[in-house]
């Protein structure tokens, strides 16, 4: 190797191309979280950044009894992704269950159904679960808009779940049940435990998807049961009202608080990039 | 997914079988419905007819739109493949604590609101918004740009939003690449580029056809996004049906629309997992 070339050019320019794309890449990621944040302490009554000054006033204006929409609205979006959540951990789990290193044809059909929720247009779906539900004579509810949002909604934890399971070995709960345990119990024992956190993480994603759905519930929300991101969206597009840039730093702050819980708990950003 | 290990098989069935009925109940039949409604040609669903195919497929306007759509979806994923690529490639050579760092800023935006961070946007693209504004005072520009409500800004955001649907995929295939292939390369005489555009590049081909599958379905769907970004004026499919829908309340050329949205969408995933297979393929056969 006499003629290497001088300290590398070519890594070098490598690095530099690499490293200032990367570098815009995260700058385009978390600026806008942060601007909207910063934009939520303005003490001015447009959208300007940075802000002419701070103060806490559209934080305490959510307080307002006119802020009541709001609040009901996210109160219902709260309860539909507790329980969206809630179906999705029990089918989720049950689906990769059933499909993890089943070869079968009926098992890899079954697999493909489960997930294509993820690829097929929601707004599509949602659309399709109006006709549904008028045609057999139901009428927008809460428990509808759960069963739409679990949907949508079990794939993410059925995936994770399914990537925990890949890496179990099957040698332990046969040995749990050639030991005498029931089925059952091996898997409440044994397996359980250990894809708990490929559950948990899933969980965790199934219930910001619903907390976030709009194209669901576009269709089989009334004004009794309005979700909060529709109202947000409904807000923004009618006037810019600066009360949603408040909204906007309550729900930043209410995530990252469940994102640290989730990280704590189950792994999250383990278990999302494997 | 190589799930060849798993559970202990015993009698699937009793877990199966609900299993099946949940997803057909509440996901096939809402489906199979909105194509029946589709076959329709009037509001009272009376009359079998492929009216409202012909009125879409023979329009200009509607095939434009639905084009403009898978467009939109393309032009955004390959702006998050670009900025996404790099971005995997270093957390994946980074030590634990910065990967871990990466990871959780990758992901903390997915999990914020799509209505959030849109509206951020609105706050960054405005006329006397944050961008307009830094490039004014360097210069770069004398009149502020028009970003907001136009198709630009609407991949930026959509691209954004979706950035880490590619980042997260991408990292597993980077991850698991062999270190010793690159290593080889290099020893050989290759440089860090042809090494990258040689080996690592093409063989992370499933990572980026993965991510890709899922930030272009989100893409082209992505309601809020299209909407508040695009304003009035840009129409794309979902808005269409939305406003056929709800607004017109025709359905059947809204369940029409939906359902060549959903093929259409479908076509090209179809088309990137055959480039994912047949990738996979030129690696390992």
């Amino acid at each position: 190797m006499a003629e290497r070339a001088p300290p590398d050019l070519d890594t070098l320019s490598f690095r530099l191309v690499f490293g200032a794309i990367a570098a815009i890449g995260l700058v385009f990621l978390v600026a806008p979280t942060l601007i909207v944040l910063v934009t939520s302490f303005t003490n001015a009554a447009t959208l300007k950044f940075p802000p002419p000054g701070y103060s806490f006033r559209w934080y305490a204006a959510l307080a307002d009894p006119d802020a009541s929409q709001i609040w009901s609205a996210a109160r219902n979006s709260l309860v539909i992704a507790v329980c969206a959540t809630i179906l999705s951990v029990v089918i989720g789990t049950a689906g990769a269950l059933v499909v993890s290193g089943n070869r079968a044809p009926w098992a890899r059909a079954l697999d493909a159904l489960m997930m294509s929720p993820l690829v097929l247009p929601a707004l599509a779906f949602g659309f399709g679960c109006l006709i549904y539900i008028s045609l057999i004579g139901l009428s927008p509810s809460l428990t509808l808009l759960i069963v739409g949002h679990t949907v949508v909604c079990f794939p993410f934890v059925m995936r994770t779940t399914l990537a925990s399971l890949a890496q179990l070995d099957p040698a332990l709960a046969e040995a749990s049940e050639s030991l005498g345990a029931s089925r059952l119990r091996a898997f409440v024992k044994v397996t359980l435990p250990l894809i708990g956190k490929g559950v948990g993480a899933g969980a965790f994603i199934a219930f910001m998807a619903s907390f976030d759905n709009v194209p669901v519930s576009l269709f089989l929300a009334d004004a009794r049961t309005e979700v909060l991101p529709i109202h947000m969206w409904q807000i923004i597009d009618n006037d810019l009202d600066v009360r949603t840039a408040a909204v906007s730093g309550v729900l930043i702050a209410f995530t990252l608080a469940l994102m640290l819980i989730a990280e704590r708990f189950a792994g999250l950003t383990r278990q999302l990039g494997r | 997914m190589a799930a060849t290990r798993g559970v202990p098989r015993g009698s699937d069935l009793p877990l199966a079988l609900p299993l099946a009925a949940f997803v057909l109940a509440c996901f096939v039949a809402p489906l199979a419905v909105l194509v029946a409604v589709s076959l329709h040609a009037d509001n009272e669903l009376k009359v079998w007819s492929l009216a409202q195919y012909a009125r879409l497929l023979g329009e200009t306007y509607s095939l434009r739109l639905l084009g403009e759509t898978l467009w939109l979806g393309i032009e955004s994923t390959l702006v998050c493949l670009v900025f996404g690529y790099p971005l995997a490639w270093f957390a994946v050579r980074a030590g634990a604590r910065v990967r871990s760092t990466l990871l959780f800023l990758v992901v903390l935006p997915i999990l914020t609101s799509v209505v959030v961070r849109t509206f951020s946007w609105i706050v960054i693209l405005g006329k006397q918004g944050v961008l307009n504004a830094l490039l004014q005072g360097a210069g770069l520009i004398d009149e502020p740009l028009k970003l907001l409500f136009t198709e630009t800004g609407v991949v930026m955001v959509l691209a954004q939003v979706q950035l880490p649907l590619i980042v997260l995929p991408l990292m597993t295939t980077l991850s698991r690449i062999d270190p010793n292939l690159s290593s080889a390369s290099e020893a050989l005489g290759a440089g860090t580029w042809r090494t990258f555009l040689r080996v690592t590049l093409p063989l992370s081909v499933p990572g980026m056809v993965a991510g890709s599958i899922l930030a272009f379905a989100a893409c082209v769907t992505a309601f809020v996004t299209q909407t508040l970004i695009g304003g009035a004026r840009l129409v794309y499919m979902p808005l269409f049906i939305y406003q056929q829908a709800v607004g017109a309340n025709n359905w059947p050329l809204a369940s029409a629309a939906s359902v060549l949205f959903m093929l259409a969408v479908l076509a090209v995933v179809y088309a990137l997992n055959r480039i994912g297979r047949a990738s996979r393929g030129f690696i390992y056969g």
